[in-house]
């Protein structure tokens, strides 16, 4: 399938920091494509780019195969990180405002019952919840029927039930077909809405592919956890390689049945065992490490 | 260049201004305001430019008819007698410029004391000793009436309140406006839509000149409707002027809004614009008999050439010819800022 976004050894410097150091990927049309990284990774830098609110220092974007022309702009919908609109507007007449920028306009009705906002389309755009704003945000970005979506951290912030009802509007959005970019460093959002991932660090992809892909390649193993006093007495005589964490201790595994006869034969008392499955989190951790950014 | 695309832009400045009641009501009580506190301090007769002490003294207040006051004295207007108990009270105050002239009580010669770091003294001890001379070696001179209506001091101030009050409208409404947007992301969100930066700011300038317009019609009305000002030459040609005018404030505004997104440099560079603008621009008083400096550095301010305009107008029946120049460089000036704004101008920083 031909991509619908290439950006090719994209370099954003400033004056003492390099940003987006080559950043190179495409993105396929009808995709969630997920660029995950750390918080200071390059991630927002490198979709405003994209984007065009910030120029490049080097390399190429191509959209629908040719560099960025004045039409990308209609043909794109942005939810920012943090954005701030224009005073004393309700959220419809904001609505109504976009609107009008664009040559192509969806339907605001449709848009106020897709991203539930009925209920206070009539009230200031600056008066409502942190959910509600990002349901809103997201028809904002909506509003010219864009061909590819960019959002930016669009979960940030919410309580669980806010944010799983933003997941359930991107799938109902992903199922239209639309193309979507979208940065997190929530892991379980990525996994539940990406088909496709890039794990950003330092400004350079350092890997790509599915969640399951991902997964094989650089988290393969399952993580049995057992509480520390389980194992106490044979500490010592473990014939198995594990981490302390805290209270538990965590041994990783690519076979389960084998990991539990040996703790067995060992007389490790297996009641308050846990196993866990390789997830996203756990190759975002092998890949950037775990000391702090911030 | 969309015409849609501006309107929708100018029409949502335009509730902006409509919504934020604080500062909608503001804008018209500010210049209503002064207009009405100068009309009532000069209107009324008890209107005291001098303060004179008068010691020893038991009362505080003192009429003019009180018999221990000399003749010429009392016979001034604009001042006012405070009784003062002694000596060294009195002294103390004229020290601390609360009052400007102490005189003690009592028959001729007189004495009295003046400060000499204090101008109104000076009036004051001057008019004081002519006063005693006798008439009889008086110089004669004649006065003379001026011809044609008076000029009332309100009826000076009024267009330089009107024309201030929307310096400081175009400057802050899009100057800062503008900056602050900036500043919290606003134009950020703008700039990746299809409105381009031309769509953007002739909105926002022209909503501003909309609203300056409005604003000076409803202030306008309102005042005269109460101390009915004299108007000699066309309501048209002032109208005009006043639109010129906050075209060009607007334009300036927009060179202020061309850059920049911290709100605190902004107030910083508004305030020194507009504080020597207003103190220059024949507000509040003339410049005539200042130095030659003061008057040319005056002339780099739009606001001057606004108010030597409508005051030819207003007082002196001027019509455009007569004010030609002045819509000349009213005009110059706009197109200069308007290039310069559009040059400079940035989305992000």
């Amino acid at each position: 399938m031909a991509a619908l976004l290439e950006v090719k050894n994209l370099v954003k410097k400033y004056k003492t920091v390099t940003a987006i150091d080559g950043a190179s990927f495409s993105v396929e049309k009808g995709v969630c494509f997920g660029l995950l990284g750390p918080n200071g990774a390059g991630k927002t830098t490198t979709i405003e780019v994209i984007e065009d609110v910030i120029p490049p220092t080097a390399g190429e974007i191509l959209y629908k195969g040719r560099p960025r022309t004045v039409s990308f702009k209609d043909e794109i919908g942005i939810q920012f990180q943090t954005t701030s609109l224009l005073s004393f507007l309700t959220v419809r007449e904001t609505l109504e405002t976009f609107q009008n920028l664009y040559r192509k306009a969806a339907d605001i009705d449709n848009l106020v019952e897709l991203c539930h906002l009925s209920e206070f389309q009539h009230q200031y755009n600056d008066k409502i919840s942190g959910g509600q704003r990002q349901r809103f945000l997201l028809a904002m970005a909506l509003i010219n029927r864009p061909e590819l979506l960019f959002l930016d951290e669009p979960s940030t912030g919410l309580d669980p039930q806010a944010r799983r009802n933003l997941w359930d509007l991107i799938q109902q959005i992903k199922k239209e077909g639309k193309t979507i970019i979208l940065t997190t460093h929530y892991m379980e959002e990525a996994q539940h809405l990406c088909n496709e991932i890039a794990i950003m660090d330092y400004g350079k992809i350092i890997a790509r592919g599915t969640p399951q892909k991902l997964i094989k390649q650089h988290s393969p193993e399952m993580t049995v956890v057992l509480p520390l006093q389980s194992v106490n007495h044979s500490l010592e005589n473990l014939p198995l390689p594990y981490r302390r964490v805290h209270d538990t201790i965590e041994i990783k595994t690519n076979d389960v049945n084998s990991c539990l006869d040996l703790l067995l034969s060992q007389r490790v008392n297996l009641s308050d065992l846990t196993v866990r499955s390789p997830s996203l989190e756990s190759v975002f951790l092998n890949l950037t490490g775990r000391q702090l950014r911030e | 260049m969309s015409f849609r695309r501006f309107w929708t832009m100018f029409k949502a400045r335009n509730r902006e201004f409509f919504r934020d009641r604080a500062a909608f009501g503001w804008n018209f009580l500010f210049p209503f305001l002064i207009v009405a506190g100068f009309g009532v301090i000069f209107g009324a007769k008890s209107y005291t430019e001098y303060k004179i002490g008068l010691f020893p003294h038991e009362a505080v207040t003192v009429t003019p008819a009180d018999p221990r006051i000399p003749n010429g004295l009392r016979k001034l207007r604009y001042t006012k007698f405070i009784g003062i108990p002694t000596k060294s009270e009195g002294l103390d105050k004229l020290k601390h410029h609360k009052i400007d002239f102490l005189l003690k009580l009592g028959n001729p010669p007189y004495d009295y004391y003046v400060s000499d770091a204090s101008p109104k003294g000076y009036v004051i001890e001057q008019m004081f000793t002519l006063s005693l001379i006798p008439p009889d070696f008086k110089t004669g001179a004649q006065k003379k009436e001026i011809q044609g209506n008076a000029i009332r001091y309100l009826d000076w101030l009024f267009p330089g309140i009107l024309a201030m009050n929307m310096m400081f409208s175009a400057l802050w409404g899009v100057g800062y406006v503008v900056v602050r947007y900036r500043k919290n992301g606003v134009l950020k969100r703008l700039k990746v839509t299809p409105l381009s930066a031309f769509e953007y700011l002739s909105a926002q300038a022209l909503s501003r000149i909309f609203l300056l317009m409005f604003t000076l019609v409803v202030v306008w009305l309102g005042c005269d409707f109460i101390f009915s000002f004299t108007v000699l030459g066309s309501y048209a040609d002032l109208f005009l002027i006043f639109f010129l005018g906050s075209t060009s404030m607007t334009a300036l505004g927009l060179v202020l809004a061309s850059r920049g997104t911290s709100e605190e440099f902004t107030t910083g560079i508004l305030n020194f614009i507009s504080w020597p603008m207003m103190f220059l621009s024949e507000v509040w008083f003339s410049l005539e008999g200042a130095p030659q400096w003061v008057k040319a550095a005056s002339r780099i301010f739009p606001l001057t050439h606004i108010l030597t305009a409508v005051r030819k107008i207003m007082h002196d029946g001027a019509g455009l010819m007569e004010v030609s120049v002045e819509i000349a460089i009213l005009t110059l000036m706009t197109l200069a800022f308007l290039v310069l704004g559009a040059v400079m101008f940035s989305w992000n920083k």
